[in-house]
């Protein structure tokens, strides 16, 4: 009811100002007519009358602005008058608004566009119910993770108590025939407890069963809402029927929710059970079943914590059972590494997305010192107006309270802006992002985002507008009226040379952090990959359908199919106008070819059983190695010779051979690759090493084979096309020429091998990028500050500088005084800042490549580049003030 | 204007300003020339302070006021107590006394 009575009149208050004033007015004026009227009626003349009255109740004027000021709707008619007063002052300076604004825009913008992009792989829960429980196991191989075997797999979920479900997954690329072209499709083939694990069920049809699993069981699949809406136009009526995949019908059973993500593997358009066999594994490991290809996922027992579930895996691992057999490469030996869903998906991304996070905060801290600055040189200006208002009657926390309005109203107006080009940043950062970066969908200006956005521009607008007005508080409002006429040297200067020492520091961690990763990728990008990148074209060829099918009757007859149809589409190829030569490769360097699916054991003929090496395997066409451009170091590369039947002749590496020979000729030795049981192969040449995970990984002992001698034909194979002008512009011509052999083999990953080395290295780039970006805004605005200082300094020491003048200081001797106060700022800026630089070099160690954190050339380049933006900064209002007349300082006085 | 006599009344100005209104509606230059004489001049009231109280006690329902003509026809604001405000009143009243009559039963002991 009173509250009731609060609002509406309140209310009316604010709707008619004009009534309530007359009201009080009236009321008031009427108080003092009685109090008059009382007072004649004793006697008095009505000017004696009126000036007891006067004397007894005080002036008419301070009860009216007592009455008036009662009231919520008061504090909102104060803002409101504040707002205008401030939205006038802003009006009246458009040069300082719009630096401020911007400043405030571009630090606001930056950060938020930074943020949203991390927070979903960072900080939100995944889209799962209870996703802390979601937990991945890997195997360990070299101390990094590897994926796990069928059997290993087994052996885990069934000895654990800890999980309410286990799955394991691994990619499945099925051509989709039957539609106008063979369309590869990104698959995954999951143990039936998949989407348990994850805690999301088909929004229509049914999951996967156990019923469902091996490789027996009728073939099914699950489709995802965006392969369905777009393949099959949404139609419910598809559960049921079958799709055709490699050669074989599926039944669609299901289809997953709209907005269902599959973190494990983003792009995936359709999921089928695994068809592995658990009757196959078996003490000889030599079937699929102990091919360490999986990845696990599982989901903790609700009350059991992630610790104890570690602790019973590795427990577990320690400890093999006789019933569980494990071969040699997934032992177990080495432990597994258990992690969080959430840590797991980001931890290649966790150092880039921290490193970048930093590097806008800081941006955003210059920013605001920034602006703080302005807003300080502002209050140094208006403290006449300041002093004039305290003597007005204006409390001092009235006048804080109406700074504060100002400058929220200026980072309002900063975080409007800042928002606008935080989701134009958004954008940009989607568009430039490298390609393992987890979540990508999930990135967009939501609203966590805004609420940071929001609550940035609030914190910033209130403390930016507190520390003027402490200040103004501080020197009281005496001084600032004495100060009108500018005799005192401003003191206020002090907490303006401090942010702006703290600016020059943070601007010196950006540029050498920025100058650090810049000397990595120049050295990264100066690395030999082995081969000549340019005019090369690269294509995935992926084999499916059952005419390859190998049959009981004829072992090797899908086999030979296969190499038939490489050979014939690789004759087609070299046929196409404009191509100078074409091979092809079952390992491409630089591609998102798994390494471990292209890795073998390779022994050498006097190596024991125990020994041998970690080898990648090309299995090639011969001429490969010259269309490459590999180089032969010694002996022949492989030719037409090397054919199925012949002696099984191999090339290895310079760096396979330098480990195993060190100086000896390895020309005639003999080494198995991958099985025992077979022929032993000749080494016949030595090529020279090719970077083949990425140019910052030299790990490069391999092995070439003729695909004729290989011991199995692999079913997708890269083809090489060199071109003689653009390699780009060959792509339809080579397309129809593969097709004309047979259309239904999908052709995917079409890409120049130019565009394959940059996006290897799109990690580090986009770091590096955004580096550069905030390293100059940094320096920028750094400059800009210690210019306002200086300026500021300098006009305030007009007098003192004339004095000097007249007293017979020469011009250089002003414009020394004045370049050494702002060196001496710099210095210090720059010391502190040195030590903030190390801190981070050390946080971006892992980000850089074949230079030290404290290379000397990034380090010195930036300590130059800074000083000398200081200088100019410094020089500037240097040169102005030095030009001062001291007749007319003195004059003016 | 004393500060201090000032203090003594905020604290019961509330309680004055409902006892004197349950006789009659009263404007406020009234309502101060009766808490005065009452109070034989002990109470001064200031009326910036009393106008604000007014406007307070009306938000909380307890007063209404109109405008209303005077006798030499000015246009001046007569409060009066509405139901809830007698209710306050009594609440008020019986608060006081058990207030005064404590500290008057400290004061005795301590003489």
């Amino acid at each position: 009811m009173s509250l009731w009575r609060h609002l509406t009149r309140g209310l009316r208050g604010l709707v008619r100002p004009g009534q309530q004033a007359t009201d009080i007015d009236d009321e008031v004026q009427h108080y003092f007519e009685q109090a008059t009227a009382a007072h004649r009626e004793r006697g008095l003349s009505e000017a004696e009358a009126r000036r007891a009255a006067r004397l007894e109740l005080g002036s008419p004027h301070t009860a009216q602005e007592r009455v008036r000021s009662y009231g919520w709707e008061n504090s909102v008619r104060i803002l409101l008058s504040d707002l205008r007063f401030a939205a006038r002052q802003l009006r009246r300076n458009p040069g300082f608004t719009v630096v401020s604004v911007l400043t405030l825009a571009l630090g606001i913008g930056a950060s938020t566009a930074i943020f949203s992009a991390i927070d979903p792989v960072l900080f939100r829960p995944l889209p799962y119910p209870h996703p802390g429980r979601i937990l991945m196991v890997w195997s360990t191989w070299q101390g990094a993770r590897s994926e796990i075997a069928f059997g290993t797999w087994r052996e885990l979920s069934q000895r654990s108590r800890s999980f309410d479900s286990t799955a394991i997954f691994e990619p499945w690329q099925p051509a989709m025939t039957g539609a106008t072209e063979p369309r590869r499709l990104d698959g995954q083939s999951v143990s039936p407890a998949f989407f348990r694990v994850l805690g999301i069920a088909p929004s229509l049809g049914r999951d996967f069963r156990s019923s469902d699993e091996g490789p027996h069981a009728p073939r099914v699949v699950i489709l995802s809402d965006s392969l369905w809406r777009h393949l099959f136009a949404g139609d419910p009526a598809i559960l049921g029927r079958a799709v055709r995949l490699d050669g074989d019908d599926y039944i669609v059973i299901g289809v997953m929710p709209r907005g269902f993500e599959d973190v494990l593997s983003p792009s995936t358009e359709l999921w089928t059970p695994d068809t592995y066999d658990a009757t196959r594994i078996t003490r000889e490991f030599n079937s699929w079943e102990w091919g360490n290809h999986l990845r696990m996922v599982a989901r903790l027992r609700p009350g059991v914590t992630r610790a104890s579930a570690i602790q019973e895996l590795v427990a577990i691992a320690r400890t093999p059972w006789l019933q569980y057999p494990r071969p040699r490469w997934a032992s177990l030996d080495r432990g597994l590494i258990v992690d969080a869903l959430q840590q797991d998906i980001a931890h290649t991304v966790r150092p880039a997305l921290l490193a970048v996070f930093a590097a806008v905060i800081i941006v955003l801290a210059i920013a605001c010192v920034n602006v703080v600055n302005l807003l300080l040189a502002r209050g140094a200006q208006r403290s006449g107006e300041f002093a004039v208002r305290g003597a007005l009657g204006a409390s001092s926390r009235r006048i804080l309270r109406q700074l504060v309005t100002e400058s929220l109203l200026l980072s309002l107006l900063g975080g409007a802006l800042g928002i606008v080009a935080a989701i134009a940043g958004v954008r940009a950062i989607v568009a430039l992002s490298p390609a393992g970066m987890p979540r990508l969908d999930a990135i967009a200006f939501d609203p966590p985002a805004f609420l940071f956005a929001f609550a940035l521009t609030v914190i910033i607008g209130l403390s930016a507008g507190v520390v003027p007005a402490l200040h103004i508080a501080h020197s009281n409002l005496q001084s600032g009226l004495q100060h009108v006429s500018r005799r005192i040297a401003g003191t206020h200067l002090w907490t303006r040379r401090v942010l702006v020492v703290a600016e020059i520091a943070l601007a010196l961690v950006l540029l050498v952090s920025a100058s650090l990763l810049l000397h990595s990728m120049r050295r990264l990008l100066a690395v030999n990959p082995g081969f000549r990148p340019s005019h090369l074209l690269t294509l995935q060829v992926v084999t499916s359908g059952h005419r390859f099918d190998n049959s009981a009757a004829d072992p090797d007859g899908g086999d030979r199919i296969r190499r038939r149809f490489f050979e014939q589409a690789l004759e087609a190829v070299r046929r196409v106008p404009g191509v100078e030569n074409a091979a092809f490769t079952s390992l491409l360097p630089l591609s998102d070819d798994p390494p471990v699916v292209g890795q073998y054991g390779a022994q050498f003929e006097d190596q024991d059983s125990q020994s041998g090496y970690n080898v990648f395997r090309y299995a090639v066409s011969p001429g490969y190695c010259q269309t490459m451009g590999i180089p032969l170091l010694s002996g022949r590369l492989l030719d037409e010779r090397d054919r199925a039947g012949a002696p099984q002749a191999a090339l290895i590496s310079a760096s396979l051979a330098r480990h195993h020979f060190g100086d000896r000729n390895p020309i005639g030795s003999r080494l198995h690759v991958g099985p025992r049981d077979r022929p032993w192969y000749t080494v016949v040449g030595v090529v020279g090493n090719v970077r083949q995970t990425s140019l910052a990984i030299d790990q490069e002992d391999a092995v070439y084979l003729s695909t004729e001698q290989t011991w199995f034909a692999d079913d997708s194979l890269s083809f090489v096309i060199r071109a003689r002008a653009n390699a780009a512009a060959l792509v339809p011509a080579v397309k129809s020429a593969i097709w004309s052999e047979d259309s239904e083999q999908p052709i995917v990953r079409v890409v120049t091998m130019d565009r394959l080395m940059a996006i290897t290295e799109a990690q580090r780039r986009f770091v590096l990028i955004l580096f550069e970006a905030f390293g100059l805004v940094a320096l920028l605005l750094a400059a800009v500050g210690l210019y306002g200082v200086l300026s500021g300094s300098m006009a305030e020491r007009t007098r003192e500088i004339g004095v000097r003048m007249a007293l017979g200081a020469s011009r250089g001797d002003i414009l020394t005084l004045a370049l050494r106060d702002g060196m001496r700022l710099t210095a210090f800026g720059l010391m502190i800042g040195l030590c903030g630089a190390l801190a981070a070099s050390r946080g971006i160690a892992s980000l850089l490549f074949g230079i030290s954190a404290l290379d000397p050339a990034s380090w010195l380049s930036m300590l130059a580049l800074l000083t000398a933006v200081a200088a100019l900064a410094c020089w500037v209002p240097a040169w102005r003030g030095a030009s001062v007349d001291p007749a007319t300082t003195l004059r003016a006085e | 204007m004393n500060e201090q006599t000032t203090d003594v009344i905020q604290g019961t100005l509330d309680l004055l300003i409902l006892k004197t209104l349950s006789l009659e509606p009263m404007h406020g230059f009234g309502i101060a020339r009766r808490v005065e004489q009452v109070s034989r001049g002990v109470f001064k009231v200031n009326p910036g302070s009393l106008l604000t109280a007014l406007q307070r006690l009306e938000r909380a329902g307890w007063l209404d006021s109109a405008w209303r003509n005077t006798e030499n026809s000015r246009r001046a604001r007569f409060y009066n107590l509405t139901r809830s405000g007698r209710k306050q009143l009594e609440l008020e009243t019986a608060d006081w006394t058990r207030r005064a009559s404590a500290v008057a039963r400290l004061l005795r002991q301590d003489a």
